[in-house]
């Protein structure tokens, strides 16, 4: 059994409940439900932080261009970006395709949920500050040059689907190898560790929280791959994080949805 | 009407504007304005700045004036009330201050166009947006190392109606650093306008109450130091105060 939060379609507050061994069924208030049969809102409370460039293959990519301009030199500090909060949705929510775009990229992620006010944190204790672990499709227009923030490219409506749970930090042990797997429509495109971060869970609060203050309920992702999957109308994406959970959504064309919406009102 | 969030004797307060240095708060007491603790007018939600959006302030920097927006977005871990502090870190070389408009959006917003931007806007308030040149780095740049440090982004004293504002595209900036005016400009001369961003940001994602945008500073940001008292001022809206503090290095050290 895995205590997980999870918030529940149509509920003010996330409430605790566990998931069984199989990872099909959801118990809570004495009730058991098959995980697909209940919709989910977002989890999260709080600000999500992505990071960039913290997997070491995602860096070496961009190769001899980090000595160059318009960068010369690599990364010291975290690079982080705010997903703010238009972007948050959760677990079977369609994610938006823009008009005018054919293609996003998806990013698989662990989001790291941050329980209590972790400020000038030491490395050693940084988990202390964790209230625990969930499945983040950190999407973005692809974009070559970093140079500038890419707010046009990762702030868009639904560009962050989260969920379906936050899994309580004691039920998972150490977050320094976890396995990132990634389908589009059921053919397995990227997979990776979180033994590969330049920062791993520990050292990236740490480094954070040096000169900002992450509160109960922010979202710190702990970057995305190198080779992350494009993806296209009608794709369906499903990130497992091991130990943490599945999350799946779909991409739909901006239009079919605001279509949808018109006619509710 | 303007419109500020206190501490007064133990506990927050809506305060409204009343005589010289007076302050009245909802339940109609009269306090004195050193008797409260100013927070930021509200929470906000999420916040957009603009970078290089005054030609002259993009030419002080060696930037070329930007052909899209620069945006970039901040936490609420950043954001101080007037009267706060903001540490300059030790080992930074130039810190500086940027009086910005910051215009407050008051409803769910889609698609506006620049016809219909002012609709969407509640009211105004200022912002003091410090950066920290020496952590600036190229990636994603300005970064959040600069930009979203705790407390290092003063809102406020008031939140003002936007009716109250007649033009918010032709208001006066000024900067003082210890009473020395050191920064002067006028909101007329943003590259990107008011109706411009609201256009711009809204055209692909929604903006909703509480959302936020700073527009940018003009000319004349020069380093501060520690101790030294900032007060970034806009034509009709008021003068938000701000201290540096940190480690006193002197020259040569």
């Amino acid at each position: 059994m895995q205590k997980v939060r999870v918030r529940l379609a149509g509920r003010e507050h996330a409430l605790e409940a566990s998931v069984d061994p199989t990872g099909s069924s959801l118990m809570y208030e004495g009730v058991q439900q098959n995980i697909e049969e209940l919709q989910y809102d977002t989890v999260v409370s709080g600000t999500v932080y992505g990071t960039l460039l913290n997997f070491k293959g995602a860096l070496a990519k961009m190769g001899e261009e980090v000595y160059q301009d318009p960068y010369k030199k690599p990364p010291e500090a975290p690079v982080l970006y705010i997903k703010p909060r238009n972007t948050l949705t959760s677990h079977n929510r369609p994610v938006p395709l823009p008009e005018g775009s054919d293609t996003l990229q998806a990013g698989p992620t662990l989001g790291v949920v941050i329980g209590r006010t972790a400020s000038k944190v030491q490395k050693e204790h940084a988990l202390d500050y964790v209230l625990g672990y969930t499945v983040v499709n950190d999407v973005t227009v692809p974009h070559e040059s970093v140079f500038r923030p890419a707010v046009k490219h990762r702030a868009r409506d639904g560009f962050c689907p989260i969920g379906p749970w936050i899994v309580e930090k004691d039920c998972l042990g150490s977050p320094d190898d976890l396995t990132i797997r990634c389908w589009v429509n059921g053919r397995l495109v990227q997979e990776n560790t979180t033994r590969s971060l330049v920062r791993n869970v520990r050292q990236l609060i740490a480094d954070v929280t040096e000169f900002m203050t992450l509160n109960e309920g922010d979202t710190l992702l702990v970057g995305v791959a190198e080779d992350p999957p494009l993806i296209k109308a009608g794709d369906r994406v499903r990130i497992h994080v091991e130990g943490v959970g599945i999350l799946e959504n779909a991409v739909v064309p901006e239009a079919e949805l605001s279509a949808v919406k018109g006619g509710r009102s | 009407m303007k419109k500020a969030r206190v501490v007064y004797a133990g506990a927050v307060h809506e305060a409204f504007e009343a005589s010289d240095g007076l302050l009245k708060l909802q339940d109609g007491r009269i306090v004195n304005e050193n008797d409260v603790q100013w927070l930021t007018p509200f929470e906000p939600r999420t916040v957009f700045a603009l970078g290089l959006n005054y030609a002259d302030h993009a030419s002080e920097l060696a930037f070329n004036a930007p052909e899209e927006p620069l945006v970039f977005l901040k936490g609420p871990n950043t954001f101080v009330g007037h009267r706060g502090e903001s540490e300059r870190p030790d080992g930074v070389t130039f810190m500086h201050y940027e009086c910005e408009l910051a215009v407050v959006i008051g409803r769910t917003a889609r698609n506006v166009k620049k016809e219909d931007a002012y609709d969407v806007v509640a009211g105004y308030t200022i912002a003091n947006d410090y950066a920290f040149r020496d952590l600036l780095e190229n990636y994603y740049r300005p970064n959040l190392r600069v930009k979203n440090r705790d407390y290092c982004t003063p809102l406020g004293p008031w939140f003002t109606d936007a009716e109250d504002v007649d033009d918010p595209m032709n208001l006066q900036l000024r900067t003082y650093v210890n009473g020395e005016l050191t920064q002067e400009g006028t909101t007329a001369n943003m590259i990107f306008d008011i109706p411009g961003l609201i256009e711009y940001l809204s055209s692909f994602m929604t903006l909703g109450e509480g959302d936020v945008i700073l527009t940018g500073t003009p000319k004349g940001t020069v380093n501060v130091e520690p101790g030294d008292e900032v007060v970034t001022e806009i034509e009709g809206l008021g003068r938000l105060t701000s201290t540096v503090t940190g480690k006193k290095v002197t020259a040569g050290e």
